[in-house]
């Protein structure tokens, strides 16, 4: 455990004692979200997203579990079924709406929870492998979303599945066979929604195990907080339960509302019209757009535009559009280098001046644009403007990130936790 | 060594999407995009209200009544609505009798089997059947369609953009091309004089290549008799008909409503409870 002033279990009465000394899973309870984790006492709102993704994943399951009681895996059957949730099943179009909601739900909480741990450097050591799982999450996460948007075999579904799919036949040689190999055939069809469907429910339960690693790799050194200064002694810190679990259940609050309000208010707000058309493989939609949650990377792919050769003599080396699903897959993958890529020090943006700059006023507004751009017809405007903003995004984390870290001058940091919270100093360290 | 080659990767694709930054620019200047038809002169949906729309709207059963008399008389000519059944025409408003009636009265049978000889026939509907179609297959429809396949109609308000007020628009957007304006006052056919609409289509500034297969299914007053009196504007049966197709895309939308309701109350007290509960456990620590 991390610290050595966490509370201890003592199970009360004979059947938890017996328990306790068979299996001891309330003690882990405990020390995982009891109050037998000490947790910085400072923590601010940001911190609330974790645990909120975790809620996301249950609602997500809970729903998807009864949805495929309901749901026909084939490409004659798949749609009709969906409106047969929709309209015959009991309250199958609150499962399916709020399956539907939640997958956009998951990724925002989760997206906040990303920006957290960037803004205050949850990256750095020691919290490393937090990170790197995190990472792998997000990856599951995006593997998953994309199946599940295939599964109701609409318009989108059929062409999002044709788009993605054909990313793997960018790969030279083996790009074409891979691609076929991956989807059972020369298109998305029956082989291709069958193994989407058996995926998209084995997934979930794959990003369940990693998150216990993420939960685990977290109680190793503890979690971090707004200032970045490592807990010192038990005053900076506060047992999770009732302090956290209270907090926390503030925040499902409010985000319930939220997932409620859109849900049952408009619940197909996030969603493309396209969708609710049959799927159709000789009739192209006439813009084939991913999901919002994907719109960035899309961006990022159409940016290459350009192929990669030696000049004046027409040899290509990498053609624009592998250059695109690379930087695509790239962007994504870069994070799992940020912890090195980072040599600062100091954890949190707070302290931070320069690479504060650069977080509000070049990552996060080159991110808005992309996601603003991933959705907009290949127009010069558009472009243009996610060109500049991909390009951006590249250089922040590859280029930027590196060279601020080693140049900035960082502001004094607080003493201690306590001292941060409370504004005195504390009596000398005995 | 990692930095260093985060370096050079950073500069590559950096520099590679600057370059295509200029390269777009350039071909952009060269060639400048042309203008098309569809930018200047595809119209926004015309501004219409319904009694279902917003958090409390609720639909208005005489409305989708009159809705499914156009949707009958006129639309089910050509347009199929496979997902919907007979049954659900009780949540109109219908007795129980007179949902047997409407399935027993349909214009088309439904497919069947000849007990006797095993031959393909048709039988009368029942409440248990889904609306059949009126076309036996895709071939057949587009046979009598001039090669066009009209589209389902179930789940057509939510299949388009702007919904019901899509359809709305679409229904009275039928114009003469010739001399057609937009609202800067250009002349359609003046601007682009190779956009005449082609024999076989139908000129519509709300469809979205402006040219629909569909010849204008309510040209003029009273196509249908309505049972409770109103006038059989056209306006009135399009916005009738679209309050009934948002109804077949969403026939659960007032349970959503107001199970909305008492999720969003249930939620409200929690969450009150939740802070009160947060503030007091907090309240002796400084944070």
């Amino acid at each position: 455990m991390s610290f050595p002033w966490a509370q201890e279990y003592k199970p009360q009465g004979t059947v938890s004692k017996w328990v306790d000394e068979r299996l001891p899973l309330p003690r882990l309870v405990y020390n995982a979200v009891g109050a037998g984790y000490p947790v910085p006492r400072n923590l601010n709102y940001f911190w609330n997203f974790g645990v909120l993704a975790g809620v996301a994943l249950v609602i997500q399951i809970v729903t998807g579990i009864v949805l495929a009681m309901h749901y026909y895996a084939s490409v004659d059957g798949a749609f009709n079924s969906v409106e047969h949730i929709m309209r015959d099943v009991n309250a199958g179009w609150f499962l399916r709406y709020a399956h539907m909601n939640g997958a956009s739900f998951f990724f925002i909480v989760v997206y906040i929870h990303i920006f957290r741990g960037l803004f205050y450097g949850s990256y750095k050591a020691p919290r490393e492998m937090i990170w790197l799982l995190g990472v792998t999450i997000f990856l599951l996460m995006m593997a998953t979303a994309f199946m599940g948007y295939v599964l109701p075999w609409g318009q989108m579904s059929f062409w999002g599945a044709q788009v993605i799919t054909g990313f793997f036949s960018a790969i030279p040689l083996v790009g074409e066979p891979l691609r076929q190999l991956l989807l059972g055939g020369f298109a998305p069809d029956q082989a291709a929604l069958n193994r989407f469907f058996s995926l998209h429910y084995l997934m979930p339960f794959v990003i369940a195990g990693v998150i216990i690693l993420h939960v685990w790799a977290l109680h190793i050194p503890g979690s971090s907080n707004p200032t970045g200064v490592s807990v010192k002694g038990e005053q900076d810190t506060v047992p999770f339960h009732p302090y956290y679990t209270a907090k926390d259940g503030f925040g499902l609050g409010i985000f319930l509302i939220l997932f409620v309000a859109v849900t049952f208010f408009a619940p197909n707000m996030l969603g493309h019209p396209d969708n609710y058309i049959p799927a159709n493989p000789l009739s192209t939609p006439a813009h084939i757009v991913p999901e919002w949650y994907f719109l960035p990377f899309y961006a990022i792919l159409k940016a290459f535009t350009v192929d990669f050769g030696i000049p004046f003599t027409g040899i290509i080396i990498i053609p624009a559009k592998l250059m695109g699903v690379l930087a695509m897959f790239g962007s994504i993958l870069l994070l799992f280098f940020l912890p090195w890529l980072d040599t600062s020090p100091v954890r949190s943006g707070h302290y931070r001046p320069l690479f504060r700059k650069f977080f509000w006023y070049g990552l996060i507004p080159s991110l808005v644009v992309l996601t603003y751009c991933g959705g907009k017809p290949p127009y010069t405007q558009w472009v243009v403007l996610s060109q500049i903003a991909a390009a951006y995004y590249f250089a922040h984390f590859l280029i930027i990130l590196p060279i601020v870290s080693r140049i900035e001058r960082p502001l004094a940091l607080p003493n201690s936790i306590t001292e941060a919270v409370t504004g005195k100093p504390l009596p000398a360290a005995a | 060594m990692v930095r260093l080659i985060a370096f050079l990767v950073g500069l590559f694709f950096s520099g590679m999407l600057l370059l295509g930054l200029g390269d777009t620019v350039v071909s952009a200047i060269k060639e400048p995009a042309l203008p098309t038809v569809e930018a200047g002169f595809h119209e926004e949906t015309l501004p219409v209200t319904f009694a279902h729309d917003g958090p409390l709207g609720k639909f208005d059963r005489g409305q989708l009544q009159r809705g499914l008399k156009v949707y009958s008389e006129v639309c089910a000519a050509c347009h199929s609505m496979k997902l919907v059944a007979f049954r659900d025409f009780a949540a109109l408003g219908y007795s129980e009798d007179q949902v047997k009636a409407l399935a027993k009265g349909w214009k088309t049978e439904v497919p069947s089997i000849n007990p006797e000889t095993g031959e393909p026939a048709t039988r009368p509907g029942i409440p248990a059947d889904k609306i059949p179609s009126p076309f036996a297959n895709e071939t057949a429809a587009r046979a009598a369609n001039n090669n066009a396949l009209p589209p389902d109609l179930s789940l057509i308000t939510k299949a388009r953009e702007g919904g019901p007020a899509y359809v709305y628009s679409l229904l009275l957007g039928y114009r003469d091309q010739a001399g057609y304006k937009n609202e800067e006052g250009k002349e359609l056919l003046k601007e682009f004089p190779d956009a005449a609409t082609p024999t076989g289509l139908h000129f519509n500034p709300w469809f979205a290549n402006l040219n629909i297969a569909m010849a204008n299914p309510i040209a003029s007053d009273d196509l249908v008799t309505y049972d409770d009196g109103t006038k059989a504007t056209r306006a009135q049966m399009a916005k009738d008909v679209s309050a009934f197709l948002t109804w077949t895309a969403e026939p659960k939308m007032e349970n959503r409503k107001s199970a909305g309701w008492a999720a969003l109350g249930f939620l409200l007290i929690f969450t009150i409870l939740a802070f009160m509960s947060y503030r007091t456990i907090w309240a002796d620590k400084k944070h």
